[in-house]
């Protein structure tokens, strides 16, 4: 189990939620849309110019920057 | 004397109210349109700019309910003005507002999780609750089935299944919201036994010390629970024993290894995620290829993505100049109509030109912008409702940020094209408030429609020959100019006044859906009401006050241009024009000004008057007395370079008195709107002073 920031995940990577680090009133609506612990997270695809992200998560479809990615803690399974 | 039933709401009031809440994208107002029809007024929330959608439900036996259509949640722990709203109805803490007496929830069933989060917490206050399952006929696509009555089990509320669009579910929803539903008052879920007890403690508090109501105190509670200390500070200045108890529980927490930022919400999901266990079934499989995912792969594409985005502003603004001409001539001639029954029915006097040159002309200006704000809230509504709106603002927030703007943004931008007034207000969805506020106090700099005459009227004196689309690429021009101007100055308020730390950017992309034809045209037609209720309002009076300013003193026996020049208005021109003839401004430009200062359009009708042109909005005439008109010295007054110089002062100008109510009202304050017109004119008259002195310099003329 390796834990790295969701921002680094490529295109159709999966990870688990680990955490959300504390970063204001930022941290608070991430884990009220539903990224916390133990949630599966993928990346859709990136905007056209690299930034902002399309996470899926619980189904559905989230648009989140890069550097708000970067406060997202999964763990990818190692197969 | 019977007996009254004073805990029975629905017996001892006539009128109910319910409140429709729910997740932004969960079908709200389809339900909320087909509840109530065509029964429904838009106002405004005390105090707010926050849109108040209220409709009534009339049954067979007259009894009627009204229906309140709150602002679109993810959760009662706000975060925008919009959002606020919903709190506080739901909270019973918005004045001229009851608190509702039963809560439909509409739940998206094709995102049980998420939807489900805020019905929890508006059920931990205790309100009856109604589910509102929404879009059923997807779970079903999607090879998903829902077991209705588990649901309604493990949540103890009436769930209703249906789809809005078709209006299924909708009549046995209006009988449930007529009937009995009960309150509960009872918490579903838990947080670890430490914490409840811990958390008892500041119910207590609040209950006691504060006079909450009992049944609040837990949601009040927890939310506070997961603020930080800067934030506590803020909300609880002058409240320091709720402050003190809250950090003494936080610590607490700490010590025990439990985060009190998440365990709040952490708990609430294991929660639904326990009871959906039983009541949710997915078939197994590989991951289904959605219609949604197979439309964004083109629509955000790298390539294909900017040419879709841009192809649909072309065709929207195409739309607006081209479409919007015969509904505009329409209304145009409707008002010169009226005019001139006004002048063969009454004697002349003062009181006829009041009523022909004041407000028929005033109002008739203003409400002449009713198809192109038509037209722009069609495309609005269309690509909001189908999704695409979300898409763009995907795409576009790479480069808004590099103003310090975010992709939210752009919707207040879009809209300031038509007119500032729906831009301001759109801005509300953005959470931030320096963004929020940076973003209402550049849009006013989107070339909005009403520039558009005094554009067309002045390119017209400028390029007399040129093609239609030499005029139209000069005009582009202008509106770059403005966008040019609004990134720039966004930019510098982020970097120096509005300085904010994180940029936030989280935005629900949701599903592409067909747009329920209905609900645009309900869309526009509250857009149509706004805008002619302040057209017949303050448009209305200002038009009134600058006809009086034009007319007054009379000097009947001079020249109608002359006795313009004794007027108020006219001796405040003249008093101007050292201020602005630096700029290549004459005092009859000046007289124009200081009428666009109500609203941008007022300086062609000014014009005709100044210019002493009968026939109003007839722009071949001005153009000629603009094209002949001089200096005393015989020079004439409009060069290329004034051209130039005036156009660019219309748009940077914050000149709309509308514009100013509505950011007054947005941010609470006259702070900001002063800021506003400040920082704009000051903006319009150096870059109209440069480009004129820098003209002449460079031998322009």
């Amino acid at each position: 189990m390796s834990k790295i920031p969701l921002s680094q995940l490529v295109v159709g990577q999966k990870g688990i939620v680990e955490e959300v680090l504390e970063h204001g009133f930022l941290s608070q609506r991430l884990l009220e849309m539903g990224i916390i612990r133990g949630t599966p997270i993928e990346i859709i695809r990136f905007a056209p110019m690299g930034d902002p992200i399309d996470i899926k998560i619980r189904g559905y479809h989230l648009s989140l920057r890069r550097d708000e990615a970067l406060g997202i803690i999964v763990s990818l399974s190692d197969q | 004397m019977p007996e009254a039933f004073p805990n029975n709401p629905l017996q001892d009031k006539k009128i109910l109210t319910v409140a429709l809440a729910g997740n932004p994208n969960s079908g709200k107002t389809t339900v909320f349109n087909a509840l109530t029809k065509m029964r429904q007024k838009v106002g405004n929330y005390s105090g707010v700019t926050v849109e108040k959608k209220l409709g009534r439900i009339i049954y067979e036996d007259h009894r009627e309910i009204n229906v309140l259509d709150l602002p679109g949640t993810y959760s009662l722990d706000v975060r925008s003005p919009d959002e606020k709203v919903a709190r506080d109805v739901l909270f019973g803490q918005m004045k001229d507002t009851p608190r509702p007496d039963i809560v439909v929830c509409v739940v998206d069933a094709t995102n049980l999780d998420r939807n489900l989060y805020l019905f929890s917490q508006i059920k931990d206050l205790g309100l009856p609750v109604i589910i509102f399952l929404n879009m059923m006929d997807e779970v079903k696509e999607q090879g998903k089935n829902i077991d209705v009555q588990a649901l309604s089990h493990v949540l103890h509320v009436p769930v209703i299944a249906g789809v809005a669009n078709q209006e299924k579910g909708i009549e046995e929803l209006k009988s449930l919201i007529s009937t009995d539903v009960a309150p509960a008052d009872r918490r579903l879920w838990r947080m670890p036994e430490q914490v409840e007890s811990r958390i008892e403690e500041l119910m207590i508090l609040l209950w006691r010390e504060e006079g909450l109501a009992k049944s609040d105190t837990f949601s009040e509670a927890i939310i506070l629970l997961s603020k930080d200390d800067k934030t506590l500070k803020e909300i609880l200045r002058g409240r320091q024993k709720v402050y003190e108890c809250v950090r003494a529980i936080q610590n607490d927490l700490t010590e025990w290894g439990i985060n009190w930022r998440s365990v709040a919400i952490e708990s609430r999901y294991d929660w639904i995620s326990k009871s959906l266990k039983g009541v949710f079934q997915e078939k197994s499989g590989a991951r289904q290829i959605t219609a949604t995912d197979r439309i964004d792969a083109v629509v955000t594409h790298k390539i294909g993505g900017w040419m879709i985005f841009l192809g649909l502003m072309a065709l929207m603004f195409y739309c607006i100049f081209t479409i919007s001409v015969y509904p505009m001539d329409a209304i145009d001639s409707f008002f010169s109509s009226v005019s001139g029954v006004v002048k063969n029915v009454m004697p002349a006097g003062d009181l006829r030109d009041l009523i022909t040159g004041g407000v028929i002309a005033g109002v008739g200006g203003v409400v002449i912008f009713l198809p192109q704000i038509l037209i722009l809230f069609l495309f609005i509504g269309l690509l909001q409702d189908t999704g695409y709106m979300a898409r763009a603002a995907f795409i576009m927030d790479r480069l808004m940020r590099g103003a310090g703007l975010h992709g939210k943004s752009f919707i207040p931008m879009l809209s300031s094209f038509a007119c500032a007034i729906p831009g301001v207000m759109a801005a509300r969805t953005i959470e931030s408030p320096k963004d929020r506020l940076t973003t209402i106090l550049v849009a006013p700099l989107m070339s909005c429609s009403a520039r558009l005459p005094v554009y067309t009227i002045i390119i017209a004196v400028l390029l007399p020959g040129a093609l239609a689309w030499q005029k139209a690429g000069l005009m582009l021009g202008l509106y770059w100019v403005g966008i040019f101007g609004a990134f720039v100055m966004a930019m510098i308020f982020k970097k120096t006044l509005l300085r904010s730390e994180t940029p936030v950017f989280i935005m629900e992309l949701p599903p592409y859906r067909l747009p329920l034809f209905k609900d645009v045209m309900m869309h526009m037609w509250e857009r149509a009401v706004i805008f002619l209720k302040r057209a017949g309002t303050v448009i209305f009076v200002l038009s009134i006050i600058l006809w009086g300013l034009m007319t007054y003193p009379k000097h009947d026996h001079l020249s109608s241009s002359e006795a313009l020049k004794q007027s108020i208005a006219g001796q405040a021109g003249l008093l101007l024009e050292p201020v602005i003839k630096p700029l290549g401004y004459d005092w009859r430009i000046g007289i124009g000004l200081i009428g666009s200062f109500a609203a941008r359009e007022v300086f062609v009708s000014t014009m005709s008057i100044v210019f002493n042109i009968e026939s109003e909005g007839e722009d071949d005439h001005l153009r000629e007395a603009f094209a002949k008109a001089a200096w005393p010295d015989g020079r004439a007054l409009f060069t290329p370079l004034t051209c130039i110089s005036l156009m660019l002062f219309y748009v940077f100008a914050m000149q709309c008195i509308s514009t100013v109510a509505v950011v007054r009202r947005e941010t609470n304050s006259w702070r900001w709107p002063l800021f506003q017109i400040v920082y704009m004119t000051t903006l319009a008259y150096l870059v109209s002073l440069a480009v004129y002195q820098g003209g002449l310099l460079l031998g322009f003329h």
